[in-house]
């Protein structure tokens, strides 16, 4: 197995991002990236309060961790600029998660607005990570925009429904050169696994992990699934068969006849 | 508009009731109206356990273990308006106040210290001890302080909506109090409100005018028939989260008061109005759930996890309050009196938690 994967410049061991939204409270922060091993997690700006009196996200961030503002709450591009320059700011960070999204029912991203303001804040030098609706098509136009790496969805946010988009998700890993990076839909390790299997380069949890049960436990499973599933990949996983296969194959004895 | 399908739920409403087969609704989805039936039944306590289990999934799943907390800032009571059921009606013959743009911002600069970042701005209706410049002027000032700026005032045009917009505004709050015409037109004796177009128009005026948020409701106690107000509330955040998918929709509940009321009123019952809230979870997944301090510790406490997102705190409900010396009237009595700090205890005790930032003040802060 590889030991580094190398993204925006770091190399990182763990290919597990952890969004902080959602969380019953910011103090399991530091839990959770010590026991899950992860090395990246993501701020929403709109929650950020560098003057919040009450559990101020800031402080509970471990150092070392790698943090990816993004700018939920935007509608356009030019918002989402605005926001990722504000957040960069205050989280001292130039890695920047574009989230654009104009509908409050299913939470879709808008991708032509994401292709311009990956496209602005690339060309600025911030480290661009554009969330989409799985497509191909934009997903090369974001390549061509200079972003890090393309993070389609799963499926819709916050729905736990796995790698419902799988077929388009599949095309995009098979013909984009930068890293792809799962994000949304992930609400079970058997998800995870089976995204890293697929061959995507990480994967983004944010609801499965605050609303468990148990946050810290739920992050450390995920994290083993998205190991387990890397491993796999890069040795090769099998095909499905619809017939059952011996397995101590007869190979030897057909060579000897 | 949604006015434009008034006549039409008003059937739709009735067929409801009278559990008779839906054909030609308005929205698609029938299992909403499968869910809306159920305003009418009186559940067993089995039955509510099952929709608050229900409710609490459904929540934690879109907005997760957190509740928003602000506060409201009432800057003047001046108002023309006639309504039978408020504090701040023109039928009481009492002094007014008004804040000065010097004690709108020590009000705000010690709500702020509180730990708010989302502050609602109140105002009644009344064009000129209240024009649309003194508000603006207080977005302006409240620009300063809060990343999220709401407004309780009365309806604007398009172009006033978005020159507030432009200077920082993130949401209004609406509410129509009824939606059965002849009620709304007996309860609101005179005054611009009067006109029951013109109000619910404004929601979607505000929306072209680009504000990012809208919070309805309707004034729970004044209908007899309630059901039918939260239907047509329902109905109402349906037809604006299909219409402009881009704004966020926030739901209150608010229930009358019987010592502000002029005329005869209908409580809802602590039971109705638990279940009416778990039921507008279940319908609409992705809408706010607004809860003031008009309720009781113990209600506000236990809806948490059952559908509600966002609770006002530390409330004034007459003009100023926070550091300014307050106004004579009240709109309403508040019921839940505790410190900001007593019920953020209580928020994460229940294993929430709770937040006070949900958007970024892009206008100036930074």
């Amino acid at each position: 197995m590889k030991k580094y994967f190398e993204i925006g410049g770091k190399k990182l061991k763990s290919r597990l991002f952890i969004g902080t939204g959602k969380l019953p409270s910011y103090k399991l922060i530091p839990e959770i990236v010590k026991k899950s091993g992860t090395e990246v997690l993501t701020v929403a700006v709109r929650k950020i309060d560098p003057q919040a009196k009450y559990e101020n996200i800031i402080d509970y961030i471990p150092k070392n961790t790698i943090v990816m503002v993004n700018t939920s709450g935007a509608r356009n591009a030019k918002e989402a600029i605005k926001i990722a320059e504000i957040g960069s700011e205050i989280m001292k960070t130039d890695w920047i998660k574009i989230e654009i999204e104009v509908d409050s029912k299913y939470l879709l991203p808008d991708n032509e607005e994401t292709i311009k303001a990956t496209a602005y804040l690339a060309k600025k030098g911030y480290k661009v990570f554009p969330y989409i609706s799985p497509d191909l098509i934009t997903a090369r136009k974001l390549v061509d925009s200079g972003a890090i790496a393309v993070m389609p969805l799963g499926s819709f946010i916050g729905t736990n429904k796995g790698l419902a988009a799988k077929f388009l998700i599949e095309p995009i890993i098979r013909e984009i050169e930068i890293p792809i990076i799962i994000d949304a839909g992930i609400g079970r390790p058997s998800h995870a696994a089976k995204a890293m299997e697929m061959g995507a380069d990480a994967i983004l949890v944010n609801t499965a992990i605050a609303i468990s049960n148990d946050p810290v436990k739920m992050a450390v499973a995920l994290a083993q699934a998205v190991k387990a599933g890397r491993t796999a990949y890069e040795i090769g996983i099998l095909k499905e068969s619809e017939f059952a296969n011996p397995s101590s194959p007869i190979s030897k004895f057909l060579k000897n006849i | 508009m949604f006015f434009e399908l008034l006549d039409k739920l008003e059937k739709e409403f009735k067929l409801i009731n009278k559990s008779q087969s839906l054909k030609n609704i308005q929205f698609k989805d029938i299992s909403k109206y499968e869910n809306i039936k159920l305003l009418f039944k009186d559940l067993s306590y089995q039955e509510l356990e099952k929709l608050s289990i229900k409710a609490k999934k459904i929540t934690e799943y879109f907005f997760g273990k957190t509740i928003l907390l602000y506060t409201p800032l009432y800057i003047s009571d001046y108002c023309i308006n006639g309504c039978l059921y408020c504090g701040f009606s023109n039928l009481n013959k009492v002094e007014r106040k008004k804040l000065s743009p010097a004690e709108i911002e020590s009000e705000m600069r010690s709500i702020r210290k509180q730990g708010f970042n989302t502050i609602l701005i109140l105002t009644g209706e009344d064009r000129i001890n209240s024009p649309f410049d003194y508000i603006l002027d207080s977005i302006k000032i409240a620009k300063k302080y809060f990343s999220e700026i709401l407004i309780e005032v009365y309806p604007l045009k398009e172009q006033e909506y978005e020159k507030l917009v432009e200077n920082g505004l993130t949401g209004i709050t609406l509410y129509q109090e009824t939606y059965d015409r002849a009620l709304y037109d007996k309860v609101h004796r005179y005054g611009p409100k009067k006109n029951f177009k013109s109000r619910i128009d404004a929601i979607e005026r505000a929306i072209k005018a680009k504000v990012k948020e809208i919070n309805i409701g309707p004034l729970l106690g004044l209908n007899k028939n309630w059901q039918f107000d939260v239907y047509m509330t329902l109905m109402h955040a349906m037809y604006l989260e299909d219409t402009y998918p881009d704004v966020e929709i926030s739901i209150s509940y608010p229930r009358i008061q019987e010592s502000f009321s002029k005329i005869k009123v209908y409580p809802v019952s602590n039971k109705d109005f638990v279940k009416t809230i778990m039921i507008t979870r279940i319908i609409l997944p992705r809408v706010g759930i607004n809860i003031s301090t008009r309720e009781c510790a113990y209600m506000r406490d236990n809806l948490i996890g059952l559908g509600m997102t966002k609770m006002s705190a530390e409330s004034k409900t007459t003009v100023a309050g926070h550091s300014v010396k307050s106004g004579n009237e009240k709109q309403f009595e508040i019921q839940d009196k505790r410190l900001l700090d007593e019920i953020v205890q209580v928020i994460k005790e229940k294993g929430y938690r709770p937040e006070f930032t949900n958007w970024v003040n892009i206008y100036e802060r930074f």
